[in-house]
């Protein structure tokens, strides 16, 4: 692995596969009476958030428990940020405490790239603006393979706000990487420029988009980045994009449904399907700190570039 | 170069190993066996299926990986991770009298990761160890109680212990490394 796991961009087909085996094995540790192994003693992670997450964080910071390592919270609502300092600053004031790893979320694409530039700590990427969050494309990938027992021929099917989603970017890039056949479907002003590129079939139509699927993912709008409409009303938007039970039924019998949360009930996705048999979205959240894990076991020790 | 255990000696041993584990513990009650990854394992399936065939009995068997908590992990700052496989342990180990099983016993190390792993998931009335081969050299002040065969090593030599389960035969051979 390399020192930093800034996107999925950076790890190979089978660097994937060894994030998800070891995460297989981190699981475990979840069941026991004791839930902690030594590994990360004596490691420190700095988790810098410079975006509002429970979900992200909190796993995070369980899975940085559960190895032993010492843990410290950065919110920007109470530090030196909303005193004016830059990015690059409290990077480097943050470095000068010599700490392991810094895990770190920022609105601004690119954020991690600039910390892995000037820290000699490893940089992991918790989501960066409308970039990558690569350790949620993992936990899906973990939590697909865990149902399908494969990832390679599935139809995997994304619906929702995918301009805004760094979700969908680290999904596409994990998903065709392991040869998955990916289809999206949203608003036409909500879908990219130039997904066909990366092997994607884009569909206006979301029940073409979910026929037959093995793997449903649905996205977030996400109000917080649209300075513009986007489309008419939210009523409408459930109205044609919405995943109702009936458009699971369009879907393979087995398929799964996914939501990387938060959920809006009634905006991306109805209660029935989210609370339904076919979710796997608590799971997901699950899987989420056994795939932490193993991320920062594997960046833990040595890397190619020392 | 030297074999010193072929596939008929490793059954044989393993049957008198079975034979002395029953003779000390008075019988099953309370055993249960936690195979040490990778080829404790195997071992520990023989293990209890020799159990079985002597009184009729089965004995919960476990698999353990202990790289998680190795005292030369985080050490190296060259070269990556080692593999983690998953630790299988069906069964509460609290008050039961573990079998702790490996291939081969030298520097002690191992053992002392698995026991700090065991005591991870409750608290073992006793635990007991079993080594296929004992090759010396110790690092630490740890014994096992039940050994397959001594085999006096030099630390330049290597001893490859081969199981059918993982290697396609059954046999210990010494090599010079």
């Amino acid at each position: 692995m390399k020192k930093d796991l800034l996107g999925i961009g950076d790890l190979t087909e089978d660097e994937i596969h060894l994030v998800l085996d070891t995460a297989e094995a981190m699981r475990e540790i979840a069941q026991r009476p004791i839930k902690k192994v030594p590994t990360l003693r004596g490691k420190t992670v700095v988790n810098l958030f410079y975006e509002p997450s429970t979900r992200t964080r909190t796993s995070f910071e369980i899975a940085e428990k559960r190895l032993s390592a010492d843990t410290l919270n950065i919110a920007v609502a109470v530090s030196s940020v909303v005193k004016g300092e830059t990015l690059a600053d409290t990077a480097r004031n943050i470095e000068a405490m010599a700490p392991d790893m810094i895990v770190i979320r920022h609105a601004s694409s690119g954020a991690p790239h600039l910390l892995s530039r000037i820290c000699r700590s490893r940089i992991i990427n918790a989501g960066d603006g409308m970039h990558e969050h690569p350790t949620q494309a993992l936990l899906d990938a973990f939590t697909i393979r865990e149902h399908k027992k494969k990832i390679d021929g599935l139809k995997v099917t994304i619906v929702g706000d995918l301009l805004h989603s760094r979700v969908l970017r680290s999904n596409v890039l994990l998903l065709t990487r392991l040869g998955a056949e990916v289809w999206v479907s949203g608003p036409p002003t909500l879908v990219p420029v130039g997904l066909e590129r990366h092997g994607v079939h884009v569909s206006s139509s979301i029940d073409e988009a979910v026929a037959d699927a093995d793997v449903v993912m649905m996205l977030r709008i996400q109000q917080e980045r649209m300075h513009g409409a986007f489309f008419p009303s939210l009523r409408e938007y459930f109205f044609t994009f919405g995943m109702t039970k009936a458009r699971v039924a369009r879907a393979k019998p087995d398929v799964i449904i996914m939501h990387p949360g938060p959920m809006n009930r009634g905006v991306e996705i109805d209660s029935e399907v989210a609370d339904g048999p076919y979710s796997v979205i608590l799971e997901q959240v699950a899987n989420g700190v056994a795939v932490r894990m193993a991320v920062l076991y594997l960046l833990a020790g040595g890397s190619e570039g020392d | 170069m030297p074999v010193v255990l072929d596939a008929d000696r490793i059954s044989r041993t393993l049957t008198r190993i079975a034979h002395e584990i029953l003779e000390r513990n008075r019988g099953v009650d309370e055993l249960a066996l936690v195979g040490i990854r990778t080829r404790g394992v195997p071992i520990a399936k023989r293990l209890a299926r020799a159990i079985r065939d002597i009184n009729r009995h089965d004995v919960p068997t476990g698999a353990l990986d202990i790289t998680l908590y190795r005292d030369d992990l985080m050490r190296h700052a060259v070269g990556p991770q080692p593999l983690i496989r998953k630790t299988e342990i069906p069964f509460s180990i609290d008050d039961k009298k573990i079998l702790l099983v490996d291939d081969v016993l030298y520097t002690g190390r191992t053992i002392r990761a698995a026991l700090d792993a065991l005591i991870d998931f409750g608290r073992p009335k006793a635990i007991q160890l079993v080594v296929l081969v004992d090759r010396g050299h110790r690092e630490l002040p740890i014994k096992a109680d039940y050994v397959g065969k001594n085999v006096p090593t030099s630390p330049t030599q290597s001893v490859q212990v081969r199981l059918t389960e993982v290697d396609g035969r059954d046999e210990v051979e010494i090599t010079e490394s």
